[in-house]
């Protein structure tokens, strides 16, 4: 067993060699950092002296893949937030009234007059007023329904329409339903993504969590209210026809009509129908600008279709008001002085000019399909973070000098050698980091550090069994091979459960605690193959060069 | 010169008092969980819901001017507590200023940590928040289900895998202890009201792996054991390979303590209670495969005949024809 063939030295020392030059990045992050960024920027085409100047500060030949920082560690803000699936199911549904009522209408001679009733949120009641009608009525609703796009529930039906006296009742399916949740969080994945790409800050990450969860971690932005303010705001622009003005919020708005505040005057509320004329999905641009007053104000633009309908509506009722429609909210109601053909705008209000700029971000991005409600939010600042980086440094080095001499004092020669296997344990646990992108928290840097001790015990398993084998008076090269050959099975069996403890933690653990289990598990394969391999390899070639008579472990 | 913590040759009997040390240890598991019911864990907001902010300045604390600055917001239990650590500068003073969930709200608004926020301020201007977490009630049920059913997979993995590996009587053992050891750091941590989060529960799980990865390396051994002395008594097999593997048990619990404690000094306050479970881990996980795992493998008793392959293992009628 003491013999290694050649290309087995060669893989063990390429592995480690690979695993230095992979960490060797770390030694300097501001300056591979900048380089990483200024070519990023490079490649997006914004080519400057200084993003030129960042990308020539480290060679390209070498690796440039960094530990990412956790955000406990760079400071930032962390949001968990749940989407409102069922907001739009009764969206869905609303939507559905025309559709009912045209297929309904050529119908009239069987089914009488048809009128929309109250309803509960995500249910559409219809009656009618001939009940006998009602079998020849359901058939035709039921035509409106359609497939349910998605694999899982193949063939379903999306909507579900029975009779209730002389009620016709349209819900959505529960295979519909789930499919528009998933929809539904798709959506708003991709829309928070595009919005927090837009403010431009360095690797966000936005995941979704569970069923109908999403975690938005933002490294370096000032705290968890500024990222709600950008993703937690809905941003659904309509336009909408105004019925009237009133100063009652509580006033009888009449079916299909409702009573929304203004966002400027306290106490004006206006009367609006619900469905609206455009809405904000139909918006190309959206740019922060102002009015010809000199106050902030946001100009957009339709799409085509969009610019018809708008330009259409415009052009029929010149001199009434419409209204200006942000998140339930109205932002201006102006009247209609002109046919606007175009297809572009001006919205105006009472703007600072971060909040025009903001909300033309947010249009740009489009409307979440779905409010959100914030279950759990960390802001972590810049200092802690580098106070937490700086103490775990110091710690670090503290802990693993310590280490250092008491395995010299402890096995001499043979501690020294393991110390050196400490070392390049180390340095493939920041390589391995880099190369695999695990972000690094601060109980992952605990988590190293535990390594660090832990490292030591395989080395220390073998060094005791060559210690014990050597008593029985057997070759020095008989005992290093025995100690190895013995150990091994403790060896395995005692890192392979502390390796499945790893695993549970990382499957079931959140956040910091998963970093902690990232860094525990590399860990503990860098420290079998440092001991199993490297320290075996070099205490092979220490013996073959000096063949020692005896060895003192 | 060598340093040497155990001697060369040490002939222990490690079950003399195992009586008493089982006593002790159930006495002490005893005394933990009516700890845990009694006084209770200081669960942090990961676990409870609720708001903790960091406050930094540099003008010293009175914690009771600040709960009378955040009285009058009327946000139900507030708890105030100054950080101290060696790691801080002369003038840094830090408190966690910790608010009970909101009635009705998922997570804390704006509005509430902008009062509190505004309130101090006012007290002293000098102020600063280096962080602010907040974890809604709905969350933080969860976690307490997540974090739970964690420990208690890890274990039972745990189980199985020894089980697989060993007998089923090691791999009682081994859980028994780390049972032992789980339950010890529950209760200190309920005698010390050192805040128990999320962070406690990583630290919690890295005590079962190295209260593991100690047993398993004595037990290895008392297989090996089992297999060279067949006609030794177990008792005298469980002190030899104990006896056997005490010098390297020292030395790696001293070398992973070596290291824990650096960070406990010079780590920093956030994660000084995370740690200190896992120094307090390395301790009792230590002591527990000793004198739990091994007594309790002596109490069961063990097969004793490893020297034939099992190939008749679950065949009963395997044997008749021969």
């Amino acid at each position: 067993m003491l013999q290694f063939s050649t290309w087995k030295r060669l893989v063990i020392w390429g592995v480690c060699v690979l695993g230095l030059l992979f960490a060797v990045p770390n030694l300097f992050y501001p300056r591979v950092e900048g380089y990483n960024d200024a070519n990023k920027a490079i490649e997006a085409g914004a080519v400057t002296p200084e993003n030129q100047a960042a990308a020539s500060q480290w060679p390209g030949f070498l690796p440039s893949a960094l530990v990412n920082l956790g955000l406990d560690l760079r400071g930032g803000a962390h949001l968990l937030g749940e989407v409102q699936v069922a907001d739009v199911y009764e969206a869905r549904i609303e939507a559905l009234w025309p559709d009912v009522r045209d297929a309904l209408r050529p119908l009239r001679a069987t089914v009488g007059t048809i009128r929309l009733q109250e309803s509960a949120a995500g249910e559409l009641r219809v009656r009618i007023s001939q009940p006998d009608g009602m079998s020849e009525a359901l058939s035709e609703v039921r035509k409106l329904a359609q497939p349910v796009s998605s694999i899982t529930a193949a063939g379903a039906s999306d909507l579900d329409i029975s009779a209730d006296g002389d009620v016709i009742v349209v819900t959505l399916s529960e295979a519909e339903r789930l499919a528009t949740d998933e929809r539904t969080i798709q959506q708003s994945l991709e829309i928070i993504r595009r919005r927090v790409d837009e403010v431009g800050t360095r690797e966000p990450t936005i995941q979704r969590q569970g069923s109908d969860r999403i975690l938005i971690q933002v490294p370096g932005l000032g705290s968890a209210d500024e990222l709600k303010a950008l993703i937690g705001t809905t941003a659904k622009l309509t336009f909408n026809p105004v019925v009237g003005r009133t100063g009652d919020p509580e006033q009888d708005a009449g079916l299909r009509n409702e009573v929304l505040p203004s966002i400027d005057e306290e106490g004006v509320y206006y009367v609006i129908e619900k469905s609206p004329v455009v809405t904000g999905e139909e918006l190309v641009d959206a740019q922060p600008s102002f009015n010809q007053n000199g106050q902030p104000a946001v100009s957009f633009r339709f799409n085509p279709s969009g610019a018809r309908k708008f330009g259409d509506y415009t052009a029929e009722n010149i001199g009434s008001p419409f209204a200006i429609v942000l998140d339930g909210e109205v932002i201006s109601a102006p009247t209609i002085q002109d046919h606007i053909p175009g297809g572009s705008g001006i919205i105006t209000g009472q703007f600072s000019v971060e909040e025009s700029t903001q909300l033309a971000v947010l249009l740009r991005a489009g409307a979440l399909p779905a409010e959100m409600t914030f279950l759990e939010e960390r802001t972590i600042g810049p200092e802690l973070g580098q106070d937490s980086i700086d103490a775990g440094r110091i710690a670090c080095i503290v802990a693993f000098g310590a280490v250092l001499a008491f395995m010299a004092l402890s096995y001499g020669w043979f501690g020294i050698i393991a110390n050196i296997a400490l070392l390049i344990n180390v340095g493939l646990i920041f390589g391995l980091l880099s190369v695999i992108g695990a972000t690094l928290t601060l109980p992952g840097i605990a988590g190293i550090v535990l390594t660090i001790g832990m490292a030591v015990d395989a080395n220390v398993l073998v060094f005791e069994r060559i210690k014990e084998e050597l008593k029985s008076a057997k070759g020095p090269a008989r005992a290093i091979e025995l100690g190895y050959e013995k150990a091994l099975s403790a060896i395995l069996d005692a890192n392979i459960t502390t390796f499945i403890t790893a695993v549970i933690l990382f499957v079931m653990g959140a956040g910091p605690v998963r970093g902690f289990a990232i860094t525990l598990a590399l860990g503990i394969i860098t420290s079998v193959f440092t001991a199993i391999y490297v320290t075996r390899l070099i205490i092979v070639m220490w013996f073959e060069r000096k063949r020692p008579k005896t060895i003192e472990v | 010169m060598r340093l040497k913590l155990v001697p060369a040759q040490t002939n222990w009997d490690f079950f003399k008092f195992s009586k008493l040390t089982l006593g002790l240890s159930g006495l002490a598991m005893v005394a933990s969980i009516a700890l845990f019911f009694v006084v209770g864990l200081n669960f942090g907001i990961d676990f409870r819901g609720g708001t903790t902010i960091r406050t930094e300045s540099t003008t010293p604390v009175v914690v009771s001017d600040y709960r009378a600055a955040l009285d009058p917001l009327e946000l139900g239990d507030i708890s105030i507590t100054e950080v101290f650590d060696p790691t801080f500068e002369a003038d840094q003073h830090v408190t966690m200023v910790r608010i009970q969930a909101q009635e009705g709200a998922e997570a804390i608004t704006v509005e509430t940590i902008n009062a509190v926020q505004g309130a101090l301020l006012s007290l002293d201007p000098s102020l600063t928040f280096p962080s602010v977490e907040s974890v809604g009630p709905k969350v933080s049920g969860e976690l307490v289900k997540t974090a739970v059913l964690a420990v208690v997979a890890a274990i039972a993995a745990v189980l199985f895998y020894i089980w697989l590996r060993f007998e089923w009587q090691f791999s009682l053992g081994a859980v028994a202890a780390l049972v032992h050891d789980v339950v010890l750091t529950i209760g200190i941590f309920s005698v010390l009201q050192i805040k128990f989060d999320l962070a406690i529960i990583a630290a919690l799980l890295t005590i079962v792996g190295y209260s593991l990865n100690d047993t398993v390396v004595v037990f290895d051994r008392v297989r090996e054991n089992l297999r060279k002395y067949k006609k030794k008594d177990l008792k005298d097999v469980l002190n030899l390979s104990i006896n056997e593997t005490l010098s390297r048990t020292v030395m790696t619990s001293v070398t992973t303590l070596i290291a824990l404690i650096s960070l406990f000094v010079l780590g920093g306050d956030v994660i000084r209670g995370f740690v200190f479970a896992m120094i307090w881990g390395v301790v009792v996980g230590t002591y527990s495969s000793i004198f739990v795992a091994s007594a309790i493998l002596l109490r069961l008793g063990v097969k004793r005949d490893w020297s034939k392959t099992d190939n008749n293992q679950g065949n009963q009628y395997a044997n008749i024809d021969a």
